[in-house]
């Protein structure tokens, strides 16, 4: 047994300070007040305690000014802390425009790791420091959490639908990971470790364990294996709608409303096309519920994701792409 | 008024008004049914900590290797649906509430008596589907019954629990209602709004939860059953459902439940720190409205709970601004019972020791309630250790402080018996020393990432989690020792007079115990709650409440 008592843990995010500067203005806001009150208390107990049975306490006229003095206080405090607080919150969800796409898929008992160049781990995540990393975070069956406390980081694995966390790794290292949401029979054993690299190792780990091919191309194999191509054309709308240069994009749909392309959208529009359908089509589609897991669903949007984005390859010519 | 004590001859109190079992499972008295639910509480408390016991026994050791995790599982489910359902929730209101409310609005009986036994009937009814499912194995949801893992993935019996739960909700609403129309329609002559005790009002807006919150927890639980029978696709993803509709309809509930839980043990304390201050408190409308306040705004910060779901960020933002108003009206009960305080006299009798004890306590479970509400904090800390510190300081530290210190208070007029003095100050000390040491390392642990509900756990944590149980046994040994002198003074304790406390109120001014109508003659009320001014007619009393 360690009989060291740990009081705080690691920071190795770009987040961590930020988190740990709100919680030890708040924990100094409790201590002063946790002290103040009790020690009053204590004060006016032992000042003012009982010398005679029949003593009597002196009544007091509520006080107006120290009524509103002590609503007003707390109440600045608080909102001073809410300000402070949903900053940061805000931040952990703007996820930088040059952060690297990694998914997470939660599945009991286990977190597995798709990297953007096709490498796959299970319960271990190597990442590089110093580049911003966005996670799409999803669950093959019931809600788990993704939680990295060196990196003050948490988001839920929902299924059916993608979450969106990013962290920047600042200390190289490795640490932990939990499932924060209970998930049944080995929860407390649906751990992991992240093992932060200085940039130029990663890329080293990343060429050792070279897959065959990037989550894209694995996408596209798919693409034509399902048969997605024969509609979904790069030359022509005719039958659905040409999928290059749409993720992220609103979409007008047939109900006049407009969504935009979430990662969440491309997927429900797999599993379920008639659920949203976009103008000046037909609800020919066929449901893949129950055809792809979710790995496979990952490796379509990222290939969907991918398309025009950074080449104009043909569906028909995957081997052309990585 | 006149005292109704001395008068005339000796009516028998009401538990001497009858005899046998029969007057006992038939009674429509209120103060009788109080103790039935007090039985049954006190029954239900006993079984969540036993496994709370366990459960701290596991967390010894950073391994699971106590009992198996599916076991360790169904422990700390059971702990929590028994402890939120079975105990917290009706703790005080059924019990010091039911006795309470009708005598202290000078009242003869509740509006409703036969509502009332029923309410008891219903609440046991709920809680034998409980006990089967423990009976039978048990659940092992957690209770807060997250689906999809409650509705396709558990194999446990989430049905007989959930039914449980279920029927037990229609208690909550009986004695919500019951409440709610014996304050509007029953008080006694002169008893205006303003002059009620601060405790009926605590309990008037908890009765409002009662009545508007637990129906959602009913359609909550029912959509489950569906769901986990039928597949009707309302939570499940696989057929089209959304999780997190779930969550945010059982917080809707949930979250209120906690005020239904707490707000009557500060109506408690407002009784006691006035009593044992011997002084009216200070701010009484203030405390008044803040409990209306509470319940009200506890309506709308549900989604605190949904932080890191991925729900809207714009909702996550009004839920926490919403969240830490909620921390005003809570403040402003603490400043003004501190407040009162100032140039009393103050006494260390037993209930007073819990009162203060409730004051810390509650300051340090409010304060962490703004640190979880603070966005920035809680996408690290939610789902943490952190926040089963916070909820227990909110729960134990308030709401059974609350409980215990209303029992020790009223304990001489619902039996008409004293405990002893050593001893029950003994009790309430080791039982703040033993809550503090259990859970206030759990904190530090939460802020160190140690997940809630983890059967085993990294080694760098034992010692904390050593400190937790070291604690826990303390405070299971100060929760039994009431018990025993407690069980004890019914019998053999000395007969208490009818105000030994020299307190005020209408409680104080009948016999104990009281007959079974409460008051032979309607009092008329003719002055404020905490009128404890000479020019008001208060005579202080001239010896000590005898203790053994």
């Amino acid at each position: 047994m360690n009989f060291d008592i740990p009081l705080f843990p690691e920071s190795a995010s770009s987040l961590a300070s930020q988190v740990d500067n709100i919680y030890f203005f708040a924990l100094g806001v409790s201590v002063v007040f946790s002290v103040l009150i009790a020690g009053t208390i204590f004060f006016f107990a032992s000042r003012y305690k009982r010398r005679r049975v029949d003593e009597m306490g002196t009544p007091e006229q509520t006080n107006m000014m120290l009524e509103l003095t002590w609503s007003v206080i707390p109440l600045l405090i608080m909102l001073f802390m809410f300000a402070w607080g949903t900053k940061v919150y805000l931040e952990s969800y703007r996820v930088p425009r040059d952060a690297d796409q990694y998914y997470v898929v939660g599945k009991r008992w286990m977190w597995k790791f798709q990297h953007p160049e096709g490498n796959r781990e299970i319960n271990t995540f190597h990442v590089p420091k110093g580049r911003p990393i966005e996670l799409i975070i999803t669950s093959e069956d019931v809600i788990h959490s993704l939680f990295i406390p060196a990196f003050r980081m948490k988001r839920d694995a929902v299924p059916g639908r993608y979450n969106t966390a990013w962290f920047e790794a600042t200390k190289t290292g490795t640490y932990d990971i939990f499932c924060a949401e209970y998930c049944g029979t080995e929860h407390s054993l649906m751990v992991g470790k992240v093992i932060v690299m200085e940039p130029y190792e990663y890329d080293d780990w990343l060429q050792g364990n070279k897959p065959e091919q990037s989550l894209a191309s694995s996408g596209a194999e798919l693409f034509e294996a399902k048969a997605c191509h024969t509609c979904h054309r790069l030359d022509s709308n005719a039958r659905a709608p040409i999928l290059a240069n749409i993720a992220g994009k609103p979409r007008l749909l047939q109900n006049g409303k407009t969504v935009d392309a979430t990662d969440t959208y491309l997927r429900e529009s797999i599993m379920n096309p008639k659920a949203k359908i976009v103008a000046g089509y037909q609800p020919i589609m066929p449901t893949f519920q129950g055809q792809l897991t979710e790995e496979q669903l990952l490796e379509l949007i990222s290939y969907i994701k991918n398309l025009g984005a950074d080449q104009a390859q043909t569906p028909a010519d995957p081997a052309a792409e990585g | 008024m006149t005292p109704l004590v001395s008068t005339g001859k000796r009516i028998p109190d009401y538990l001497n008004a009858a005899y046998g079992l029969k007057s006992w499972l038939f009674t429509t008295d209120h103060k009788r049914i109080a103790l039935l639910y007090m039985a049954s509480v006190t029954m239900f408390f006993f079984l969540g900590g036993l496994m709370a016991v366990l459960i701290r026994l596991e967390l010894v050791t950073p391994q699971g290797d106590l009992v198996e995790p599916d076991v360790y599982n169904r422990l700390f489910t059971m702990h929590g649906i028994i402890m939120v359902f079975f105990f917290l929730i009706p703790a005080i209101p059924a019990t010091l509430g039911n006795f309470l409310i009708p005598i202290m609005i000078g009242a003869k009986d509740l509006a409703f008596p036969r509502i009332n036994l029923g309410s008891w009937y219903v609440y046991n009814a709920g809680g034998l589907f409980t006990m089967y499912s423990i009976l039978n194995g048990g659940v092992d949801t957690g209770w807060t019954f997250y689906t999809p893992f409650s509705t396709t993935f558990s194999n446990t019996y989430v049905l007989a629990t959930g039914l449980g739960i279920f029927i037990t909700g229609f208690s909550s609403i009986m004695t919500g209602l019951n409440f709610l129309v014996t304050i509007h329609r029953m008080r006694a002559p002169g008893l205006t709004w303003f002059r009620l005790p601060l405790f009926v009002w605590a309990h008037y807006a908890t009765s409002i939860i009662m009545l508007l919150g637990t129906p959602v927890l009913a359609i909550t639980v029912l959509l489950v059953a569906l769901e986990r029978s039928f597949h009707i696709g309302v939570f499940d993803p696989a057929y089209g459902g959304d999780p997190i509709l779930f969550q945010h309809l059982f917080w809707f509930y949930s979250h209120p439940a906690v005020y239904i839980m707490v707000l009557p043990a500060m109506g408690v304390i407002s009784e006691l720190i006035t009593c044992f201050a011997r002084k009216r408190v200070f701010g009484y409308r203030f405390i008044a409205y803040s409990s209306v306040a509470i319940a009200v705004l506890g309506f709308l910060v549900w989604g605190h709970h949904m932080f890191t779901t991925g729900q809207s960020i714009y909702a996550s933002t009004i839920f926490s601004v919403l969240s830490m108003l909620v921390a005003v009206p809570s403040a402003i009960k603490v400043f003004n019972w501190t407040a009162t305080l100032y140039r009393g006299s103050i006494s260390w009798d037993t209930p007073m020791l819990y009162a203060l004890g409730f004051i810390g306590l509650f300051t340090i479970g409010g304060l962490t309630g703004v640190m979880l509400a603070t966005l920035g904090i809680d996408i690290h800390v939610h789902d943490t250790y952190f926040v089963v510190a916070h909820f227990h300081y909110i729960m134990v530290g308030g709401t059974i402080m609350g409980y215990l210190g209303g029992i020790h208070f009223w304990w001489p007029k619902i039996t008409g018996r004293m405990y002893p003095a050593f001893w029950s100050k003994f009790a309430a000390i080791t039982i703040f020393i033993g809550f503090n040491l259990t859970f206030f390392p759990q904190f530090i642990l939460g802020y160190m990432g140690m997940p809630r509900r983890y059967h085993a756990y990294p080694d760098e944590w034992q010692v904390l989690n050593v400190m937790s149980s070291a604690g826990a046994s303390i405070l299971g040994v100060g929760y039994l020792i009431p018990m025993i002198y407690l069980a004890w003074s019914m019998r053999y304790g000395p007969r208490a007079e009818a105000n030994p406390w020299g307190a005020v109120g209408l409680e104080w001014e009948i016999q104990s115990p009281p007959t079974a109508h409460n008051f032979e003659t309607e009092p008329v009320v003719d002055k404020e709650a905490y009128a404890y001014t000479a020019e008001q007619g208060y005579v202080p009393p001239t010896k000590e409440a005898e203790f053994v």
